[in-house]
């Protein structure tokens, strides 16, 4: 086996990588709100929903009765996107999504079991491939451009972020749309909590990582970034690395090696967004750095805002972009240390242990 | 950035064959796949035929090692998988940066079907065992694990592009210096879930299906997984055999016309065979065979067909849909296809377009209905359409 991990060093010397924008649906306020997680939900239970936006405002209504959330949130989210950086047109639309489209794949599965495979409306089958999201971006734009969709558990979302950046260093396209989107229909909630991810108690999401004891709660969301090799005061930050490992042996070393491979210490980073989730074994590596590495860096939690899912790195991104534009931690997230007008921001999170994602962020 | 990507390696398991020789010699002696459904226990048993892998899932995990209670398509895309790193036999391989890109387009539903039906009757019933592994990704990682690639992996999902997607991403990951080589392909087995689907949309032909034909009535669900072994330039040369071809040319573009319909002018279809030429630095009169992705349905055929007319006009290259012998294998349908392109390069053979009896009316051309050797083949298409618009277009090129 090779002793390496996998690195994107952003090749062409000249290029540099900025998010213009970005929207996110979740189970916060964070679509289309000026106020900065100033105003924080509280949740008790083991699963938070996302808040819907007035879709009427990005979608003909008589589509939206067809759409399923993910279908929605996701549209939305990409549309916002696009307004806020006034794009009309994407180079490139990628999505990243564990699950797909839960909602029309077991609408569909349920009908094909109590209907005996007989007389089976197509519309949720049509609906249920994982390209949707995807696709229905491109139809509404009517955007014939690169279109791609991965799948891949923990680092979904990391793997259409991976391809945005590799279209950017080819300068095959610009203003490239990606997201991440994940919904948690009753279904797989059940699932997921019988196969013990969420936690047996309900749970305040505020008191999420007081609470010691296995499991977290389930969360899902919609976030959308267009990626540009272009500078331009507007926009939100710069992405300066992102590295994926897979189950790492050394992951203290692995950080080490990624902050070097972009010039950097541990001491330049401002601020580090990890993403605990209240899970006991989880939140182990995140403690152990805390009080390693990162233990003179100021650090950031998110999760007990949107809920932990699959795509949620996506989220971490949003905030981490919006951190170094604004120059500001909003309180509901800081866990330790004061972080003033922090420039620097390293995103760090693991999905059950296998698939951990670094991401830094740097303000233009 | 510039830099050649080469196959070195080919695996693949399809309804004609376990194995990338057993697939050539029924596609040279013009055996299809398909057949009665022994495997789902569903209604349609009997009247709908499909292309099933011959094996059953205890003999795939024999085959390969892995358990015989995980999907059916993780144990095929093990087996092809497998076949091609062995195939390729890269010197060093465990020193190399290495990847796994696949693509599929249900994940493990084969089991969770079966979970689904005792969980409806009860929420908390249903064996755990068969819905842990739903997620497309879990099959990728089952096979990485078992091949020994830790470096990258990851899973793509465009519907019945996919496995299309996946090979030319594993390009652009070798060719951003990021990987020195990537098993990249695809893999889907049959499910109740998926013929119930293609069901629903009145696109299942009762008979064989007639890719390109006139009376042409619909497709045949297939199987299957097929893979590349894609290398850098550097590795290439380390090999000790010549690698089949090269990746040359490669487009995706969005038809944007409709979630599942393919629009009247093959509007994507052609944008991506035009980006995939543009990207090799090659004209239309240079390609020696296209593999279409000739569904047999009315409406791909025709869109498929309408775009290289637009596009090869006036002179049509020889061309067949394989599907005529696989069945529509969704997911792994680009990867199975590509190792066909590159086996047709590396023997000089076209294959025959099964039961092609009367061309479309739309069309001033025929797909072949031959199986030809001692062809000239330096550049060979390989098409691949699927729902949401996605279309893609690969080229592979002699060395």
């Amino acid at each position: 086996m090779a002793a390496t991990v996998l690195h994107l060093y952003f090749r062409r010397s000249d290029m540099k990588i900025y998010i213009r924008s970005s929207a996110c649906i979740s189970a916060q306020k964070t679509f289309n709100n000026e106020s900065f997680l100033s105003d924080i939900i509280e949740y008790t239970g083991t699963r938070v929903k996302a808040i819907e936006p007035d879709y009427k405002e990005y979608i003909d209504p008589k589509q939206i009765r067809r759409m399923s959330h993910v279908i929605k949130m996701g549209v939305a989210a990409a549309k916002q996107s696009l307004i806020d950086a006034q794009v009309d047109m994407p180079g490139a639309i990628i999505t990243g999504t564990a699950f797909g489209c839960m909602e029309d794949t077991i609408t569909f599965l349920t009908r094909v079991v109590e209907q005996q495979e007989e007389l089976l409306p197509p519309t949720a089958f049509i609906q249920s491939t994982h390209n949707t999201v995807a696709a229905q971006i491109a139809l509404l734009l009517q955007c014939h451009n690169y279109n791609s969709t991965f799948v891949h558990k923990g680092i979904s979302f990391e793997s259409a972020l991976f391809d945005a950046v590799m279209m950017l260093n080819e300068q095959e396209a610009d203003d490239i749309l990606v997201g991440g989107t994940e919904e948690m229909v009753d279904a797989s909630f059940k699932v997921l909590t019988r196969l013990g991810l969420y936690k047996r108690q309900p749970v305040s999401n505020l008191q999420l990582y007081n609470t010691v004891s296995k499991g977290t709660i389930g969360g899902e969301g919609a976030v959308f970034f267009l990626l540009s090799d272009k500078s331009s005061p507007h926009n939100l930050a710069e992405l300066t690395g992102i590295k994926t490992l897979y189950k790492p042996k050394l992951l203290e070393n692995a950080i080490v090696d990624f902050l070097k491979a972009n010039s950097l210490t541990i001491n330049d980073i401002d601020l580090v967004i990890n993403g605990k989730n209240g899970d006991i074994k989880n939140d182990e590596v995140y403690n152990e750095l805390n009080n390693s590495l990162f233990k003179k860096t100021p650090i950031a939690n998110y999760k007990h805002l949107c809920g932990e899912y699959a795509t949620s790195s996506s989220f971490a991104l949003w905030l981490a972009a919006n951190i170094v534009k604004l120059g500001a931690v909003p309180a509901a997230v800081v866990e330790k240390g004061l972080a003033s007008s922090p420039k620097k921001v390293l995103v760090y999170n693991h999905y059950q242990n296998k698939y951990n994602s670094l991401m830094l962020v740097s303000a233009i | 950035m510039s830099s050649v990507v080469y196959v070195a390696g080919l695996g693949v398991i399809s309804a004609i064959g376990n194995n990338a020789a057993e697939n050539f010699a029924s596609l040279k002696n013009e055996q299809a796949g398909m057949g009665d459904i022994t495997l789902l226990n569903t209604i349609h048993k009997g009247i709908l035929p499909v292309a099933e892998v011959k094996l059953s899932n205890d003999e795939l995990a024999a085959l390969t090692g892995l358990p015989n209670n995980i999907s059916r398509t993780t144990l095929l895309s093990m087996v092809a998988a497998k076949e091609a790193l062995e195939d390729a036999a890269i010197p060093g391989f465990e020193g190399l940066r290495s990847g796994f890109v696949s693509a599929n387009s249900v994940g493990g539903m084969d089991k969770s079907e079966d979970f689904f039906v005792e969980f409806l009757k009860d929420n908390n019933k249903g064996k755990l065992r068969n819905v842990f592994d739903h997620e497309c990704g879990s099959m990728t990682e089952i096979v990485a694990d078992k091949l020994g690639i830790s470096d990258f992996m990851t899973t793509v999902s465009t519907a019945c592009s996919s496995s299309a997607n996946a090979i030319f991403y594993g390009a652009r990951l070798i060719k951003n210096d990021m990987l020195d080589v990537v098993i990249a392909g695809g893999t889907d087995s049959l499910t109740k879930f998926t013929l119930n689907g293609f069901n629903t949309l009145m696109i299942l032909d009762k008979e064989f299906c007639k890719p390109f034909d006139e009376h042409r009535e619909g497709l045949n669900l297939g199987e299957g997984a097929g893979y590349l072994v894609l290398v850098s330039e550097k590795v290439a040369k380390t090999l000790n055999k010549q690698s089949y071809c090269m990746l040359s040319g490669y487009n995706n573009s969005n038809d944007a016309y409709h979630q599942t319909a393919s629009s009247p002018d093959g509007t994507g279809s052609y944008l991506a065979m035009q980006g995939a030429l543009k990207k090799s630095g090659l004209t239309p009169a240079d390609i020696d065979y296209i593999n279409l992705h000739g569904t047999g349905t009315p409406n791909n055929d025709s869109a498929e067909g309408t775009a290289i007319k637009r596009l090869f006009e006036p002179v049509f290259p020889p061309m067949s849909s394989t599907k005529s012998y696989t069945g529509h294998t969704l997911g792994a349908s680009g990867g199975i296809e590509a190792v066909y392109s590159a086996l047709a390069i590396k023997n000089q053979v076209i294959y025959p377009n099964l039961r092609f009896e009367t061309r479309m009316d739309e069309l001033p051309f025929e797909p072949e209905t031959e199986f030809l050797s001692g062809q000239d083949i330096k550049h060979v298409m390989s098409n691949s359409f699927g729902f949401g618009g996605n279309c893609t277009s690969l080229i592979f090129s002699k060395i």
